[in-house]
């Protein structure tokens, strides 16, 4: 164990980040990589809120067997809408560019990203894209799924499916961005100290999504350009009455769409793994493989995208390698889980907040990826494919997954980022309210959707709809859960009790420096002695926390 | 590191080597060439073109070999699509259910 001075805390300073300078002006002009998370907090908020109405429609309408609140066009609209705003907008931005944003350079015991000026304006680029999208959605909304599958996206769809490939296009770049600037900050502003394998494991899992996001997002955007240039000029790329094929756009569309899954579960599992060690005060159970395993979900997603064409006249034989690398895909993710779970073993584990929101995502997160080996096997695939059963295993990825990965780091975080603590109490309550509320709205779906619902109808044969009731139902208490932190986190800005340095007691950098931290984030460049997760002794323990001249040295 | 100062002689060449490529483009679209030689000839000629772009309008040339590193597993990681992706096409014809 290392020594007590580690430990040491800087006098707290009235002067932070968020009150160094006051104005409209000095955010919006903001370079702060913390405040830039701000901003992107906010706007993925707003986005989320959007995405969560659309829901909210699609759940409405699906009460009842028939199609009696939307008509079948508007009904193609909200749920293509409900995808493209929840996907790009929410889910893909959501852990790296609010707390990776945030925490990465503290972790590393850096001032700030390597490239301050382009990490601002990424957010303008998403806002950009999210200001066209929206235009889109006003003007009259697009109806072709969020997978703009060819040839309905170019040829008869009369919705606004280029305005809305626009935003999406512009919104890639953001991804690309950041990405860019956490590669770099990884690479070349580590503190002293701080090898690649002292590093929070949060970190290891940021590096492999900006892999993901480096080298796919260009291929998303070249793949909607060509779909508005077919489109605009009716030039044959996919189109096969102009000599083009549309199994080259889903190709070209789930190169970037399935390593993109990564991109929304691997920062997730990156906040899991902070949570996991860190609420059961242990070291991660085999740090090494569960930092590459990161890496490699990064380069083995790369090679699967073909299972979600089993049903197209894809070759037998390239489905066969798909299918046999999606199940290879799964071997990395299950040493996370295995690896975490391990770590519980005689630990001592604390259920705060954020540890029910992780022991939530091992679960749920586990449903989802075993029900994915279901949709990887060729046969099985024909039966469930276009069924609910796979609105099902998405959303245990996406939402049981992804999302409360993210609910459990924005507590875990909140008094870093604001200086206050939420209310723990309604913090647990509504951890177990949102587990109850997501399992109830998509277990059902599995049933449904495996006794042959379809996916992306408004009306439905009439056997199917306890299944909904009870989806819509759970929606209901789901959509109550969310409301809950969102109330508590807006009180506890203001009225919050002031939050420590290090209210968890913890050895990792972003806890060794005052909350809210300073602009330059540490008073001084800390230099690392300890690996990520090194625990002090219990006696040791008691002063963490503390501030310095206060520290009780332990012998 | 020290930034290399491209001529602009090299620019403009480099410019009129790319209008060659493009107007050879088109005069090839024109020509029915043997063998459905005409997407091969053009995509030689697109992929001529890129190279020119890499290395000296985007410096690629005069840079370090990370950056190389970089170019090359980015053409890398392209090679993954286009394989997998021709791995369907070539072998669709070897097997066709329900005929």
């Amino acid at each position: 164990m290392k020594p007590i001075e580690s430990f040491e805390l800087p006098s707290p300073s009235k002067v932070n980040y968020l009150n160094a300078v006051y104005g409209l002006k000095s955010w919006l002009l903001t370079k702060d990589h913390k405040r830039i998370a701000l901003l992107y907090l906010g706007s993925i908020t707003f986005f989320f809120f959007i995405g969560g109405i659309y829901a909210l429609m699609i759940r409405l309408e699906l009460l009842t067997p028939s199609g009696d609140f939307l008509e079948s066009t508007t009904y193609n609209k909200v749920f293509t809408q409900h995808g493209i705003i929840m996907i790009f907008f929410f889910l893909i931005p959501s852990i790296p560019a609010t707390l990776g944003n945030f925490l990465i350079p503290m972790m590393i015991g850096a001032k700030d990203l390597a490239f301050p000026r382009i990490n601002l304006l990424s957010w303008y680029v998403y806002l950009a894209g999210g200001i066209i999208t929206i235009y889109a959605l006003l003007a009259g909304g697009v109806d072709t799924g969020w997978t703009f599958y060819t040839p309905f996206s170019t040829t008869f769809s009369n919705s606004y499916v280029v305005a809305t490939g626009l935003g999406i296009f512009i919104n890639g770049f953001s991804s690309i961005l950041t990405g860019l600037n956490f590669i770099v900050t990884i690479h070349t502003m580590r503190a002293p100290g701080m090898t690649w394998f002292r590093m929070p494991l949060f970190c290891w899992s940021h590096y492999a999504t900006s892999l993901i996001m480096i080298l796919g997002t260009p291929v998303i955007a070249i793949t909607v350009l060509l779909l508005a240039f077919e489109r605009v000029s009716g030039v044959g790329i996919f189109n096969p009455k102009l000599g083009g094929d549309p199994v080259l756009f889903q190709h070209m569309f789930w190169f970037y769409s399935h390593p993109a899954v990564y991109i929304m579960v691997l920062p997730g599992m990156g906040v899991i793994s902070e949570l996991i060690a860190n609420f059961s005060r242990k070291n991660i159970f085999g740090y090494s493989f569960v930092a590459f395993s990161s890496i490699a979900i990064a380069v083995f997603g790369f090679l699967v995208w073909g299972h979600h064409m089993f049903v197209t006249p894809q070759s037998v034989y390239a489905g066969m390698i798909f299918s046999f690398l999606s199940f290879a895909v799964a071997i990395p993710s299950a040493i996370k889980v295995f690896n975490w779970t391990a770590t519980l073993y005689k630990s001592s584990i604390s259920y705060d907040t954020p540890m029910l929101y992780a022991l939530g995502f091992i679960g749920l997160f586990t449903i989802g990826g075993m029900t994915g080996l279901f949709l990887a096997s060729l046969a099985t695939d024909v039966h469930l494919s276009d069924t609910y059963f796979v609105v099902a295993h998405f959303h245990y990825i996406m939402v049981g997954g992804a999302l409360m990965a993210y609910l459990g780091g924005l507590h875990y975080w909140w008094p870093k980022m604001t200086g206050r603590m939420y209310p723990e109490g309604w913090g647990r309550f509504g951890a177990l309210v949102v587990f109850v509320g997501f399992n109830l709205t998509f277990l059902p779906q599995f049933i449904a959707g495996y006794i042959g619902m379809p996916r992306r109808y408004h009306a439905y044969p009439p056997e199917f709809q306890v299944y909904n009731v009870l989806s819509t139902a759970g929606a209901s208490i789901l959509g109550f859960g969310m409301l809950i932190p969102a109330v508590y986190f807006v009180w506890s800005m203001r009225y919050g009790k002031h939050a420590e340095a290090n209210p968890w007691h913890l050895p990792g950098l972003e806890w060794r420096t005052q909350s809210p931290p300073p602009t330059e984030n540490f008073e001084q460049t800390p230099i690392v002695t300890w690996d990520a997760y090194e625990f002090a002794p219990p006696e040791e323990t008691e002063v963490v926390g503390k501030f310095h001249g206060e520290v009780e040295r332990a012998s | 590191m020290s930034e290399h100062i491209v001529s602009v002689r090299v620019y403009i060449t480099i410019f009129l080597v790319l209008l060659v490529g493009t107007a050879l483009t088109v005069w090839a679209a024109f020509v029915d060439f043997p063998f459905g030689l005409n997407t091969i000839i053009a995509m030689a000629i697109a992929v001529t073109k890129a190279t020119f772009v890499v290395l000296y309008f985007m410096h690629v040339r005069y840079s370090t070999r990370l950056v190389w590193v970089i170019v090359g597993s980015a053409l890398f990681w392209m090679g993954i699509m286009f394989a997998f992706t021709f791995a369907d096409y070539f072998t669709r014809s070897r097997l066709s259910i329900g005929t």
